[in-house]
């Protein structure tokens, strides 16, 4: 066992893991926080995507002791006082989701690409959320809902990075 | 609480944002994977790394002995403990139903098939535990190939030999062959119809608990139709009454057909929770997910089409092998014949239409429904023959469809493979296609890039489909064991808000929304005042669940209904409450008044609260305010529209970039227009990758070669471009919703437009045709074959 100390969506955990827990299923499994989802075994599919001292990784590649002293987002961290995010009103607005179970990963990917490239073009767009895979909308709606959240945050001057 | 009484404006029709999108963009979404319960174990399973075998011993004594192993069980142990084989939901005159145990019992038969189960106190330690089950194979030689199946030395069934599962065609030979023996042209073409992974992004899980003070079995699974799993489950493999057993399908995560079926998996985690006192939890990792999902297409055909010299289609014939896979999928028998053979008239009037099946059995993931199930391959094999058809005569693939396209006065019609297209009007879909393609510009572009070295391509696809398989009498004289109406109950309660439990399932389908839409709709209340309640046996009265477009058609008829019946009861009660006679109340937003006196009203809610205060109700009618209603129609709905795909091929590298794709579809009345959009796009996202990238391939010795999602291409964003949709609407004269089903037009239509489009432009390379997934290097060879290289 190895003893970790994480703040996860601001709240500070101590935790003793098996050094081979994955940092994705330290969330689910002792942090209850089952919005990151695990979609492949080969780090393809996204949906376990977190922010990491607010850069994205995909919590299935990241061991939980490699976390040790850092900083994770959450789908369940993004809104904040009852407010959600503008990516997850974009993707609600947009109808940038069907089933849902990529969508925590896809939210979390657009707010780093975001963070990177407020003015994405269509095409920047598509290459940042590479590394997600959804499987019932084609992409058309999520693309829309990037550049609306993006279009939005910047008229609001809202800082794209969370922490 | 706060009765709802203000008059909502007309919701169906509207694109009403979803209702259940707050949970899922927060995280809080609940899937069977989510779940968990004191006292709760995993499950591991020890598969077959062969695709033919013997089993000859199976040692679990290092697995039982690891710490924190609760239990290993074989197949042996789980059929002296009387639980029986997966049943065929589906059967055919001399079909071959080979007994397919949930643990292998004497053989494996896929790569991936389950030998043994471990449970232990966390999913690691049963991991490590199935690593340590030791299993004695003696590998056999492998069938893998569907179209040799037939001829392989290997029988894979005692039962079944030439690994047939079964023989069968539909239409009349007779006039087939009277045409072609006279027909001034034949054009002929083989066509492979690439297997396909439906690869929902949730994986599937199960998790069951038994409690022994209620003697109940309680199963979550990622499934489309629980009661349809409890039957099956309940009745033929475990043994449990109903009322003793409920499935629970919570938050699933996308299906696509894959979560139709009943699994061994979740037989297994059911059977060993009562068994061993247990919760027992089983998520399937993204690799067995591509080993042991029931897998889609994979068809062998050879198409013959008899044309007049004006290019009218004389009759089609074909003759098809289906693979599939290692065993019978619950409703494998049904897709290529039921749902594949009668589609073959397409939009188009043939006189004569003649279609054989041979079903093989194969070393592979047994194959079932995945998303158009059949109909796809119906569509990309007529839509293609036309295209090839328009060649062969020099004409255009326009023209050709415009000259043989079913009159819209023609409807009902009736096609020479037994279905009867319920409603169509062709023309005016491939109309607006045109129009949003501009097709004279398109071709102008073309020709030009032709003259600088570019190749473009327009490929169309004027398909039809056929949603919401009925009326129940008749899928049962053709071989279904279930019937397939759907059920729902709308429950008002006093002060006027609404349950209702719908049989449909929702895994993306919005019907939080759409179900919803229709209630405050004929009701005129807030959809906040209604809620659908869906997934779950242990609420739900029954229902077949969601799959092949049929639950705006169907689940939302019954719901529909029920709101008849509902209606009907309080106009009397309002009438009574009025003292006016039954037939002079009228409703209208909400509110129930006298025809001719809007003043003398009763809102909603006043009525329903009378309805179950019984204080004052007329007389002999009894207090209480809901109703049930199983809708089994009359017929399918056949959906059809136009789509036209743009490509261009890169010469150089044979890389096909999209260019444009517009789809215009005709689904029937459409109940949310952003929701039926969604669908389509995501349907035309994965035709188009059958197209381009997806395949499953097996080595011929059985061994998968692309089985996890480094090398199976599912597409990415950056792979696909944004659709221009568009829709006209022909209601569907068999229910009274109007609808037809929006699911799979999108799959259906888009794989042939795209194969299509690539063979136009490779047309200066005199290529006909190439098998999909038409792939750089396949487009290349071709470029390049024909023209001796660069």
């Amino acid at each position: 066992m190895a003893q970790i100390t994480v703040t996860v969506n601001g709240t500070t955990e101590h935790h003793d893991v098996e050094p081979r827990t994955l940092l994705v299923h330290f969330l689910r499994e002792r942090l209850s926080l089952t919005g990151t989802h695990v979609g492949c075994d080969t780090s393809q599919c996204g949906a376990c995507t977190v922010l990491l001292d607010g850069a994205s990784v995909k919590s299935c590649t990241v061991l939980a002791v490699q976390a040790d002293g850092a900083s994770i987002t959450t789908i369940e961290g993004i809104a904040k006082d009852g407010q959600y995010h503008p990516l997850q009103t974009a993707f609600w607005e947009q109808h940038g989701l069907q089933c849902g179970f990529c969508t925590p990963g896809m939210i979390m990917s657009s707010i780093d690409l975001l963070r990177r490239n407020p003015s994405p073009s269509e095409a920047e767009i598509r290459a940042g959320l590479e590394g997600n895979i959804c499987r019932c909308t084609g992409y058309h709606n999520i693309v829309n809902a990037v550049a609306a959240a993006a279009e939005q945050m910047r008229a609001a001057a809202t800082p794209a990075h969370v922490n | 609480m706060t009765a709802p009484t203000t008059p909502a404006p007309s919701l169906f029709g509207a694109s009403i944002k979803r209702r259940e999108d707050p949970r899922f963009i927060t995280g809080k979404g609940r899937f069977t994977d989510d779940v968990v319960m004191p006292g709760m174990t995993h499950a591991a399973f020890v598969r077959s790394p062969h695709a033919f075998a013997i089993i000859r011993s199976i040692d679990t004594s290092r697995a039982s002995a690891l710490p924190g192993v609760r239990a290993v069980f074989t197949g042996e142990q789980l059929a002296a403990a009387g639980v029986n084989g997966l049943p065929a939901g589906w059967l055919l005159p001399d079909i071959k139903v080979p007994y397919r145990p949930v643990l292998s019992v004497g053989h494996a038969r896929h790569v991936g098939e389950a030998v043994a189960v471990v449970i232990a106190d966390s999913a690691a330690v049963a991991r490590d535990a199935a690593e340590l089950v030791d299993v004695d194979y003696e590998p056999l030689v492998a069938v893998a190939d569907t179209a040799t199946a037939l001829s392989h030395p290997t029988q894979i069934h005692d039962i079944a030999p030439d690994n047939r599962c079964f023989h069968w065609s539909i239409g009349d030979a007779a006039p087939v062959d009277a045409a072609f023996a006279s027909a001034p042209h034949v054009v002929r073409q083989r066509f492979v119809n690439n297997r396909l992974a439906a690869m929902a992004m949730e994986p599937r899980a199960s998790l069951a608990s038994y409690d022994v003070a209620g003697d109940e079995l309680t199963l979550y699974v990622t499934s489309q139709n629980p009661h349809v799993h409890r039957l099956i489950m309940g009745a033929f493999v475990l043994g449990l009454a109903e009322h003793r057993f409920r499935v629970i399908a919570p938050d699933v995560g996308g299906g696509f057909g894959s979560k139709i079926f009943i699994y061994p998996e979740e037989v297994v985690v059911a059977w060993a929770a009562k068994k061993i006192g247990r919760p027992v939890k089983w998520t399937a990792t993204r690799s067995e997910s591509f080993l042991t999902d029931a897998q889609g297409r994979d068809h062998v055909s050879e198409a013959e089409m008899a044309l007049s010299n004006d290019g009218k289609v004389l009759a089609l014939r074909v003759k098809t092998i289906a693979n599939v896979g290692s065993g019978l999928s619950l409703f494998a028998p049904a897709v290529p014949t039921y749902l594949y053979a009668t589609l073959l008239s397409g939009a188009y009037a043939i006189p004569a239409i003649h279609c054989e099946v041979d079903a093989v059995f194969t070393n592979t993931t047994p194959v079932d429904a995945y998303r158009g199930a059949g109909r796809p391959e119906a569509c990309y094999l007529i839509e293609r023959m036309m295209d090839l058809s328009a060649k062969h005569l020099g004409m255009s693939p326009v023209d050709i469809r415009r000259l043989n396209f079913i009159p819209a006065h023609a409807f009902p019609y009736q096609t020479p493979v037994a279905l009867c297209y319920d409603s169509g009007n062709y023309e005016p879909a491939l109309d607006m296609a045109l129009t949003k393609a501009d097709y004279a510009s398109l071709l102008q572009r073309q020709a030009e890039g032709r003259a600088n070295g570019r190749y473009i391509g327009i490929g169309f696809s004027t398909y039809i489909e056929a949603c919401s398989i009925a009326p129940s009498q008749v899928v049962g004289a053709l071989g279904s064991q279930a019937g397939l109406y759907e059920s729902a109950h709308v429950r008002v309660h006093p002060t006027g808000s609404v349950t209702v439990y719908t049989g449909s399932h929702s895994h993306g389908q919005g019907h939080e929304t759409t179900f919803a839409q229709i209630v405050a709709d004929q009701l005129g209340i807030p959809m906040d005042a209604v809620d659908i309640v869906h997934g779950d046996t242990g609420k739900v009265q029954f229902g077949m669940g969601t799959y092949g477009s049929r639950s705006g058609a169907l689940g939302g008829t019954s719901i529909y209904m029920s709101l008849q019946k509902i209606k009907d009861k309080a106009k009397k009660i309002a009438a009574h409450l009025l003292e006016a006679a039954e037939a002079d109340i009228e409703f209208e937003g909400g509110k129930f008044y006298v025809r001719g006196a809007p003043d003398r009203a009763k809102q909603f809610a006043d009525v329903t609260l009378a309805a179950y205060l019984g204080h004052n109700l007329p007389s002999g009618l009894e207090p209480g305010l809901e109703a049930t209603s199983f809708f089994d129609p009359s017929n399918f709905t056949f959906p059809f529209g136009t789509h036209i795909a743009v490509v261009e091929i890169e010469r150089s590298t044979g890389h096909v970039t999209l260019l444009n794709y517009i789809a215009v579809d005709d689904v029937g009345n459409v109940i949310n227009p952003m929701i039926v959009d969604g669908m389509v796009h995501g349907g035309i996202a994965q035709g188009v990758a059958q197209a381009l990238w997806e395949s499953v391939h097996f080595a011929p010795d059985g061994q998968p070669l692309n089985a996890s999602l480094m090398e199976y291409a599912v597409p990415r964003a950056d792979q696909l471009i944004k659709y221009n949709t568009g829709r006209t609407v022909t209601p569907s004269p068999v229910n009274p919703l109007g609808v037809k089903g929006a699911g799979e037009t999108g799959t259906i239509a888009s794989t042939p437009a795209i194969a299509n489009a690539v063979m136009d432009a490779l047309s200066p390379f005199g290529v006909s045709h190439i098998d999909m997934p038409l792939t750089p290097s396949k487009l290349w060879t071709a470029m390049n074959g024909s023209t001796g290289g660069l």
